[in-house]
């Protein structure tokens, strides 16, 4: 089949952070080429790249064996790159009608009259609509987009890149807000638009679907392609390309701990509005290790078990009693504490010293009849930072000014410090430099020892299995497996990950 | 994603340096605008030296000050409360019917008005806190409904001794003596609203600065998901705020009746601006860039400082509106042009 568009050596730093090293790819007429990556393995980056978004790329970029440089989005798009990002909300208008947002590109060029009368937007709106065969209604069209489905809203975005006839399309999670009935729609569109001729890009995390839809498959890591997969794709060795060697574990200073009472009960919980719900119950005295991809239902888990959101379905116990917590407040309130996923989004408050920020959570015990009691406070932070060996000058210090190692060291231990009845942790390793990561995970394991229950949710299978005793794996929000890591093997879990059921 | 990481680190990163002009100038520029306005009108109007100014000027500010501390303790968790200016003046109209139509006491009068001013801030909240409703929109509407529904019981009308009452009859009460005390009494030789004005500043200042309450708020104002995933029960707090917000207009209410001695119904129409205008000084002052009491007050005493010295100078009163839009403008460029903080508190406010 023809190349469309060939990729040499394009390299792509942010300030001294490489994140693509060298990319070498051709992209072939009708064919779906599907891209996996863990985080950070630079694939937001490579779409980007081949967008026309970052335009101090390095390399070269063929079309049809010419270079080309993709400067701006509309350079691209003459060249016939177009592409859907992830985010529908990012593409389309809210408060305009379903037939404006078909036109949007028309009215923000100015090649409509943002006046025009619906009387000449809507065939135009329907000439685009026509290119997915997309029949709506009339009234459908005169609506305001909000109240139109997602999947139609996504269909729409599809609708709008199609118009240019683009030889490139660059699909981003395009499932990610869609229901299976509705994935398997627009699985139907890309397969007709591939068996016209036009090559694909496919991105996501949803290794099922890869399966369903891609023709190759290739594997990003570290801003290198690591393998390249013909149909039908050998997921052992691509999940094992894509989360990288195992790490070595300290294996001999480590014992396999095994947690002997039950401290919080799951019952039929239900992760994701299409997964099956399960049991779970967390022991004290172990380390529990969740594996999945990203969207795999870890967040979810960990922000129902601290009431930050809630649970589809099912309930909770904690030690025997019925636990249905309304606010992260009221998990704290019995113990059990959660460190968020996303830093600097869940846990910091610019301009607070390290020690605002360990006293944060438990005021009480450095105020006295509410008074804040600032050498308590400076005691407790200090305290933080020589127990967890961060580094910094004093308690004073602004958190946001710290390493990101030892901001999570911060976040984390004013949590550990407690020895929690439930200690939960997501992502606790995500930018966290390789000597902060072994120190933090030492005191989870300490704690674990000494009578905490303890969760920790990763995509990074190292991370997993550097500090878990027991690892489950999730799939699409399904509990894929649930043991031992003396009992498992690496093989095991990755297969478990892709079984499809 | 991948891009992230870089832009946050090299923020992080950024040198810390040691205290240039810039930094000099945001921290304490503000103050030093004020000596030197409070100088210059010192040395040349003779009357300006005198105490009896000093202090008029101070009782005159103590009511824009006090509704621009409820304010500052919105802008603390992250909003504003638009419907200041129309608490106070409600307060007016609420403490005339007391006295004047009902002829209770002050003390009645004075209890009457807090109440009222605490059921408003707590309407604002559930408004915010349970319909979820944008602070500005809802406080917006608020706004409106008491401007309008203070005027219902007394048919439009200014309320004063003498009324006349829809029965024909002649209102039974009057501003009583006490009441009036309020405005026109003093400790010494300080005049009581400008007590009450040091008071609350103080107050304020305690409550947010060295309280636990005070800790939570400016987290809510900050990052509100981190207060809430740290255990912030972020929605009480929120309401806390704006029930103190309407207390405290509440109490500015009672001053400025008990200074005008009427149930006028345009009293406080003009409040909600200044109030707004304090606040937003104050987060400049010190180079705090967030909203705080003792910047809303010395924000208050400057405006005060420049109406009574360009009044004593004989500007003509259309220049106050000038002088006050001036002294936010700088304010403004210390807080989001000149300092190197990040302006959290009040960036996402569309005023």
């Amino acid at each position: 089949m023809a190349t469309v568009v060939e990729m040499r050596g394009i390299t792509m730093s942010f300030g001294t952070n490489e994140v693509l090293k060298g990319i070498d790819l051709e992209l072939e007429a009708g064919k779906v080429t599907a891209v996996l990556g863990a985080n950070g393995a630079g694939k937001s980056t490579l779409i980007k790249v081949l967008s026309g978004v970052h335009s101090s790329y390095g390399g070269t970029v063929l079309i049809d064996g010419t270079a080309v440089q993709l400067d701006y989005p509309t350079t691209a798009r003459s060249h016939g790159i177009d592409a859907v990002h992830q985010k529908i909300a990012d593409g389309v208008v809210p408060g305009l009608s379903v037939a404006e947002n078909f036109l949007f590109e028309d009215i923000v060029n100015n090649d409509i009259s943002r006046v025009a009368s619906m009387r000449t937007i809507m065939p135009r709106a329907r000439q685009v609509a026509a290119v997915l065969d997309l029949d709506w209604a009339d009234d459908v069209l005169r609506s305001d987009i909000y109240g139109l489905p997602i999947a139609d809203q996504q269909l729409l975005l599809l609708a709008r890149a199609l118009v240019h006839e683009p030889r490139l399309l660059i699909l981003d999670e395009p499932t990610s807000a869609l229901s299976e009935t509705e994935a398997h729609r627009l699985f139907e569109v890309i397969r007709r638009l591939r068996d016209d001729g036009v090559a694909i890009l496919y991105v996501s995390h949803r290794l099922r679907e890869i399966d369903a839809i891609a023709d190759r498959l290739i594997v990003l890591r570290d801003g290198v392609i690591r393998s390249d997969h013909p149909h039908p794709f050998d997921w052992a060795e691509a999940l094992h390309q894509m989360l990288g060697e195992a790490e070595a574990v300290d294996e001999d200073v480590r014992e396999e701990l095994h947690g002997t009472d039950d401290v919080l009960c799951l019952t039929g919980v239900k992760l994701l509005p299409e997964s099956e719900p399960f049991d779970l119950t967390l022991r004290s005295g172990e380390v529990t290790g969740v594996f999945g991809l990203l969207g795999s239902g870890g967040s979810e888990l960990a922000r129902g078990m601290f009431g930050a959101d809630r649970f589809e379905e099912g309930e909770m116990t904690l030690l025997g009693a019925s636990f249905s917590p309304r606010e992260p407040a009221d998990a704290i309130a019995s113990e059990v504490y959660m460190v968020p996923e996303d830093r600097v989004a869940g846990t910091i408050i610019k301009d607070w010293s390290i020690a605002h920020t360990v006293t944060f959570p438990f005021l009480k015990e450095v105020s006295r009849f509410s008074v804040m009691d600032g050498r308590a406070e400076q005691r407790l932070g200090r305290s933080v930072i020589d127990e967890f060996d961060v580094v910094a000058q004093s308690s004073h210090d602004p958190v946001i000014s710290l390493s990101g190692g030892n901001q999570q060291k911060v976040v984390v231990g004013r949590w550990l410090r407690k020895q929690p009845t439930v200690m939960i942790l997501n992502e606790p390793f995500q930018g966290v430099d390789v000597g902060a990561r072994r120190d933090l995970v030492v005191k989870t394991r300490e704690v674990a020892a000494a009578g905490s229950a303890v969760i920790v949710m990763s995509t990074d299978l190292g991370e997993i299995m550097q500090v878990a005793d027991r690892v489950l794996v999730l799939a699409d929000g399904n509990l894929q497996h649930d043991a031992y890591l003396s009992e498992t093997t690496r093989e095991e879990i990755l297969k478990r990950l892709t079984e499809v059921e | 994603m991948s891009n992230k990481e870089p832009a946050v680190s090299s923020e992080v990163l950024a040198p810390r340096q040691s205290l240039d002009l810039r930094d000099l100038v945001v921290r304490y520029g503000f103050i030093a605008v004020t000596v030197l306005f409070f100088t210059f009108f010192y040395l040349t109007i003779p009357a300006f030296r005198l105490s009896t100014t000093m202090f008029s000027m101070l009782k005159f500010t103590s009511v824009v000050a006090i509704a621009g501390l409820g304010v500052t303790v919105t802008m603390v968790v992250g909003g504003l409360d638009l419907s200041v200016g129309a608490t106070s003046g409600m307060a007016v109209t609420v403490a005339a019917m007391t006295m004047v139509i009902y002829a209770q006491q002050g003390s009645v009068a004075i209890i009457a008005v807090l109440v009222a001013g605490a059921l408003i801030g707590a309407f604002n909240a559930l408004l915010i806190v349970v319909f979820k409703i944008p602070d500005l929109l809802a406080t917006l509407a608020t706004m409106f409904l008491i401007q309008g529904l203070k005027l219902i019981p007394v048919q439009g009308q200014s309320v004063s001794s003498g009324l006349i009452l829809r029965d024909g009859s002649v209102a039974p009460g009057k501003f009583t003596t006490g009441f009036l005390h309020i405005n026109r009494g003093s400790l010494g030789p300080v005049p009581y609203p400008v007590v009450i004005f040091a008071v609350l500043t103080i107050a304020t200042w305690f409550f947010l600065s060295r309280t636990k309450w005070g800790r939570i708020m400016y987290a809510i104002g900050s990052n509100p998901e981190a207060a809430r995933l740290a255990g912030a029960r972020v929605g009480r707090y929120k309401a806390l705020a704006y029930m103190i917000s309407g207390v405290f207009a509440a109490v500015a209410g009672l001053i400025l009746a008990s200074r005008i001695g009427q149930g006028d119904i345009s009293a406080g129409n003009s409040l909600l601006l200044d109030a707004v205008a304090v606040a937003l000084v104050g987060t400049s002052v010190l180079g705090a860039n967030k909203p705080n009491a003792l910047g809303t007050a010395l924000g208050a005493i400057l405006i005060g400082i420049l109406l009574t010295g360009t009044t004593m100078m004989n500007f003509p009163y259309y220049w106050q509106d000038v002088v006050k839009g001036l002294v936010l403008l700088i304010a403004l460029v210390f807080s989001f042009t000149l300092s190197r903080k990040k302006h959290r508190h009040v960036a996402a406010v569309p005023l």
